[in-house]
């Protein structure tokens, strides 16, 4: 018969079993790790999954009270507005996450391999406009996207827009709101990533140096792999983010005089069902085919990336 | 991907069909959202709610209309008010039936008195919720407010809060248009002021050859249909039952409009600008020569957007067609004060109401057109008084104030909205709006259809 030594995986494993709950109960680490997480648990039943489970139930019933099966689903689908508003938020989505995933991660390596000397600096600049909150931002791009009130409106017209009207056309709102979300939220991102870069160990680093990897080779087989679950747990937040998007389109569509639909976004649609037509039923509808498309998402990224496994 | 990997899969698939096979078969109710909903009530079952004299009352009003309410409260030290400052639904915000749905659910919270700048309101506000809701409004010739009160607006002004034969809301302010010009301009450039829709186009055509850069219109505001196209007659929504409306914009009365329009912006002296954005303020503002607009841009867009000097402004008459023996011109807004059918305090509500709408203190002061008769004259004595304007406006304001063509109804779609969505982004892709009218039709139905409307062909 082998002995186990005591280190060993499932030696540790026996003896968490033979201590049984009750010494696991009376923990005092443990006791406080519950009371910490208990919080968070309550605010999440209170304002994540309560509200959730009404929305589904809201969702397959009518305003009667009985069931509808999928029949809010199936009127949604066929709204003439459910296309082009999922349609500008997959544009929106795709644009945004690519750049971001580009961008961010680009900015990090380079900030920590050759640029260490002055990368506190330049973190520092990049987390600043993250501290201007969402509806802020949008309004002060909005200034800077008129051409006669902008400090860059010399540039806005060399692309041939004279007027706030030309800036913000319909077409131009996936990227506009790209480089509004960028300019919000990458800096924190960088800041993370670059986090992250520095949990690598240097002797890994060193290695592949020698072993004769150049600047490109250990990013792309060194510090991207190590990287892969900061890279999905971004992924997975934009993407939520991204398909809530209701604050931007509105605020343009009001500066803009109502020039922007009213239901660009599957959010603002949703809105209209509930508080202009009085429809809860099918704005719950239009939220939960976000959640599931959101949820199913993520779930791919979560595996993929095994953002859940411990190493 | 292993073989039970792959078996989990389809069997986690197979499920979720079943899942919602289940769920499809499952359905014992309609998903019809009108089919739970009452249809409006009738006033005749307006039942107040038991009323608590002496309480406080909750006036919901935009930044503009507080003073009034304040001035009120001063001069009446014992009512008991509080005041809340909302967008009052401009440009297209959507806040107070936002809340009263929320209201409507949870059983309270409604303001006893709400202002809104946006008369399509009316709509919903005076029609009943799902399940038999009361409306939000309370019909105010039923007991609420004087029937000396109502008669005393001006003719018509209450004809967008009347519902079924009952009125819903009462009228703050008129928004009829006229055709604003610069005297001093016109002089300067020998022009005489046009009294037809022909004579103002062959103006316009004028103007951009001997004067470019000077404009006698505007086209890219959401209220530019309001301007033209209710003028011209052209039935965008006309309302044939409550929930019934009749759209169509490709007849005469709107391809003449629109033709017209696309005429004067291809020349250059109708701009595609609004006439509230910074550039168009900053560089456009003093080279407005004529703009068919509502009464309310004298005071709020001339005087104090523009800084137009004094003695420059004038008003004419609202323009016809040569063909037509009449002229009509559109309404651009004029808030309505409701009154709240839950209110438990119906009796302070209609006082406050009343004064705001009616009394000379507040309302012969106010930057728009009052819409009641007695305010209006008082009102009108001020604006002369105050020397702004190069002529007396009084006459044209009266006449235009009873020229309201009846045949484009409040809704509970803005017509703003829709236009500004569909036809602005295509000027300013150097489309012609006559190019776009059926596409712009199109939203009108989908939109109305949207919100439980039949839509008719006429």
């Amino acid at each position: 018969m082998t002995t186990l030594p005591a280190s060993a995986p499932g030696h540790r494993s026996g003896a968490r079993g033979t201590d049984g709950p009750a010494h696991r109960a009376g923990d005092p680490s443990r006791r406080m790790g519950a009371v910490f997480v208990s919080g968070y648990v309550v605010l999440l039943l209170a304002f994540g999954v309560l509200p959730t489970v009404y929305a589904v139930w809201l969702s397959i019933s009518n305003s009667r009270g009985q069931l509808v099966g999928l029949g809010n689903f199936i009127r949604t689908f066929a709204d003439y507005r459910f296309l082009s508003a999922f349609g500008h938020v997959l544009l929106y989505l795709v644009i945004w996450l690519g750049t971001l995933m580009g961008l961010v991660v680009g900015l990090a390596l380079m900030l920590h391999g050759r640029m260490r000397r002055t990368s506190a600096a330049l973190r520092f600049l990049y987390y600043i406009p993250g501290a201007l909150a969402g509806v802020a931002s949008v309004l002060l791009w909005l200034i800077m996207l008129d051409p006669a009130a902008s400090p860059a409106g010399w540039l806005l017209r060399a692309f041939g827009w004279e007027t706030l009207a030309q800036v913000i056309a319909p077409d131009h709102l996936p990227a506009l709101f790209t480089v509004i979300a960028f300019w919000t939220g990458a800096g924190g991102w960088i800041v993370i990533m670059y986090a992250a870069l520095n949990n690598i160990p240097d002797e890994v680093l060193e290695a592949a140096r020698i072993d004769g990897a150049g600047v490109v080779q250990t990013a792309l087989r060194i510090q991207l792999p190590l990287l892969r679950k900061w890279i999905a747990y971004m992924l997975i937040l934009a993407f939520a983010a991204g398909t809530q998007l209701f604050v931007e389109p509105q605020l343009v569509s009001t500066v803009s005089w109502g020039m922007i639909s009213d239901s660009w976004s599957p959010n603002q649609l949703s809105y209209l069902y509930a508080f202009q037509a009085g429809d809860f039923h099918g704005a719950a509808a239009l939220a939960v085919n976000l959640m599931v498309v959101g949820l199913a998402c993520a779930s791919v990224v979560v595996f993929r990336a095994g953002l859940f496994e411990r190493d | 991907m292993s073989t039970n990997d792959s078996k989990r899969t389809r069997r986690a698939a197979l499920t979720a069909v079943l899942a919602c096979a289940a769920l499809a078969a499952a359905a014992c109710g309609s998903a019809d959202p009108g089919a739970g909903a009452a249809e409006p009530r009738a006033a005749a079952a307006f039942t107040p709610a038991p009323q608590e004299t002496g309480g406080e009352i909750l006036v919901w009003a935009d930044a503009t209309r507080v003073p009034a309410v304040e001035q009120y409260q001063k001069a009446h030290p014992d009512a008991k008010i509080k005041i809340v400052t909302y967008s009052g639904n401009a440009n297209g915000a959507n806040d107070l039936q936002t809340k009263v749905q929320l209201f409507d659910r949870t059983g309270s919270g409604w303001p006893d008195v709400a202002f809104s700048t946006t008369f399509g309101d009316v709509a919903w506000a005076s029609a009943g919720g799902a399940q038999g809701r009361q409306p939000y409004a309370a019909p105010v010739n039923r007991g609420v407010i004087d029937k000396s009160v109502l008669d005393g607006f001006a003719t018509g002004a209450l004809d967008p809060c009347t519902v079924g034969g009952d009125v819903y809301c009462v009228r703050n302010d008129l928004a009829q248009n006229v055709l604003w010009y610069n005297k001093k301009l016109m002089a300067d450039f020998g022009y005489e002021v046009p009294t037809t829709w022909e004579e103002y186009r062959a103006l316009g055509e004028k103007v951009a050859k001997e004067h470019p850069g000077y404009l006698v219109g505007t086209a890219g505001d959401p209220w530019a249909p309001e301007v033209y196209f209710w003028a011209s007659q052209c039935p965008a929504s006309t309302l044939t039952a409550p929930k019934k409306v009749t759209v169509d914009l490709g007849g005469d009365k709107c391809t003449r409009m629109a033709t017209l329009v696309d005429s004067l912006i291809a020349t250059g002296s109708i701009s595609k600008e609004s006439v509230f954005g910074a550039g168009f303020i900053k560089e456009k503002a003093d080279k407005i020569l004529m703009l068919p607009g509502p009464s309310w841009y004298g005071q709020v867009l001339f005087a104090s957007t523009f800084k137009t000097p004094d003695k420059q402004i004038a008003a004419a008459s609202p323009l016809k067609f040569s063909a037509e023996p009449t002229n009509y011109t559109g309404n651009v807004g004029g808030g309505v004060w409701f009154i709240s059918s839950h209110s438990k305090n119906l009796k302070a509500a209609a006082d406050l109401v009343t004064w705001v709408t009616t009394s000379n203190d507040y309302q012969a002061t106010a930057g728009t057109y009052p819409a009641f008769k007695q305010a209006a004259t008082a009102w009108l004595e001020k604006q002369k008084e105050s020397g702004y304007f190069a002529e007396d406006v009084s006459a044209v304001f009266t006449e235009a104030a009873g020229l309201v063509w009846p045949g484009w109804s409040a809704t509970q779609y803005s017509q703003e909205a829709i236009y500004a969505s569909t036809v602005v982004p295509a000027l300013n892709e150097g489309k012609t709006i006559t190019s776009v009218l059926e596409t712009w039709e199109t939203a009108i139905k989908n939109k109305a259809a949207s919100l439980g409307y039949t839509v008719e062909s006429p």
